[in-house]
């Protein structure tokens, strides 16, 4: 079997050497990039995590990467997206109202409540609906302070609690988005990325 | 259920673990890739790397440390130890941290605090905060600095509430009465800190004994640091946990 290039989005922020470490485990073979041509065409993609909702759009328009990474979620090709890569699937988030995200999801994440220590950093354990193809149940790594409450219509994910449900991972297709850090979540994060490289691709 | 989390600390320098009490004396104590993969095996949760050198050389082989754990590490690593720049936390995220510790830089120079937060995000930023008990009192501490050389005068719950507005997602607490001593966490410390704040606490400083990790749990602390106990192999990760288990607390098995 031949090592499959993974182009990893160059965000310029966050903890791209734990991705690209996370990815090496798993048997891909990580490529950073933030050219849209190589992003557009590359069997497999990872939007990585970065700070904020706003710096994770901002930095997709720097880049000129915002519709190259819409169109390559609408068109199923195989793509990860990981924490705040995950939220600015979304329509927007109560963390920078105004703020538009790709839309994809027809819903807002929201703050956990403020009763909660936020962010929620730790591992906390995720429960996968039986439809899933990448996810599985297990404990793994969260730090985040924004959430989803619900699998939105189409999708299949796993759920997690912290002060109530929410949304741990989404997966549609070949396309997978979590909310928690596969990279730095042990073996049962890297089973989860392994999967998504090896499971059979549903034509795009 | 958000489990409570145990992190081993390894003291790094010149691309070697050391171990001494309060940075005096230290003596060369092993290879940090070795003992992290160790760790991360026994059922840690988190690795925090703390690095003592002395020199820019040193801190250069450091970055190479952070470098080569990463390549076997696959859970969160801290590192810490002479921030002072956002430069110098790119740097780190760059070599392989998933968070960065800000110790004294953040006294020196509280912006840092805004800067790190504002580009990587709060969940990045672990600020580390060095309590002492103020002079003739056992419920008033005050911070210090510069390992511990330079009191501040500050109250410790107004300067952990100070960092947390300016965007510290995690505060790293240690007592500087309790370090080296062995004799178990300061848990009215803990107790006031987790109270004054709403960011996780890692208590930090005193621990030689299981009980002792769980009595910082019940004070309020999120998650529990220790070096010594798991150094010298008295303790394995997987023993404390389970010990916490026991008593009710919530680990990941």
């Amino acid at each position: 079997m031949t090592t499959k290039n993974v182009a990893v989005i160059h965000a310029r922020v966050g903890n791209l050497a734990s991705v690209l470490a996370g990815i090496r485990r798993a048997g891909g073979n990580p490529i950073l990039t933030e050219d849209p041509d190589v992003v557009a065409s590359s069997e497999f993609a990872i939007l990585p995590g970065v700070g904020s909702f706003v710096a994770g759009m901002l930095g997709l328009e720097e880049l000129g990467l915002v519709d190259v990474v819409r169109e390559r979620i609408c068109a199923n090709k195989p793509t990860l997206a990981v924490c705040v890569g995950m939220q600015i699937l979304f329509e927007g988030s109560e963390e920078n109202p105004g703020v538009e995200g790709l839309g994809i999801i027809p819903a807002t994440m929201k703050k956990f409540d403020a009763s909660l220590r936020v962010p929620q950093l730790g591992w906390n354990n995720i429960v996968a609906q039986n439809e899933c193809r990448y996810l599985n149940d297990g404990y793994v790594y969260f730090a985040n302070s924004y959430r989803a409450t619900e699998i939105p219509l189409g999708w299949k994910g796993a759920m997690c609690d912290y002060g109530g449900p929410f949304v741990a991972a989404l997966e549609r297709g070949n396309i997978l988005a979590c909310q928690f850090h596969p990279e730095i979540s042990g073996n049962v994060g890297m089973q989860v990325v392994r999967r998504w490289l090896d499971v059979e691709k549903q034509p795009c | 259920m958000l489990t409570k989390r145990v992190i081993p600390c390894l003291d790094v320098r010149d691309g070697r673990v050391v171990k001494g009490i309060k940075f005096q004396n230290l003596r060369d104590a092993g290879c940090p890739v070795a003992q992290a993969k160790s760790y991360e095996e026994q059922g840690a949760d988190e690795l925090v790397i703390l690095d003592v050198s002395a020199t820019l050389e040193e801190r250069e082989n450091s970055l190479e440390t952070v470098r080569r754990v990463r390549e076997v590490l696959s859970i969160p690593l801290t590192v810490g130890g002479g921030v002072r720049s956002v430069d110098n936390a790119a740097a780190l995220l760059e070599a392989g941290a998933d968070k960065v510790g800000i110790n004294t830089a953040a006294y020196n120079n509280p912006g840092l605090i805004n800067a790190v937060a504002e580009r990587f995000g709060n969940q990045c930023v672990v600020v580390a905060v060095d309590a002492a008990l103020c002079e003739n009192r056992d419920d008033a501490w005050e911070l210090v600095i510069e390992a511990g050389t330079k009191r501040t005068g500050h109250d410790v719950i107004a300067w952990c509430q100070h960092v947390v507005e300016r965007g510290a997602g995690e505060i790293l607490l240690t007592s500087w009465d309790r370090d080296g001593t062995r004799s178990g966490y300061d848990l009215a410390l803990l107790r006031e800190v987790s109270r004054a704040v709403g960011v996780p606490v890692i208590a930090s400083g005193g621990a030689a004994h299981p009980a002792h990790l769980i009595e910082a749990i019940r004070a309020g602390a999120d998650a529990v640091l220790a070096a010594s106990i798991f150094h010298d192999g008295e303790f394995t990760v997987g023993m404390v946990k389970n010990a916490m288990a026991d008593a009710g607390i919530e680990v990941r098995p």
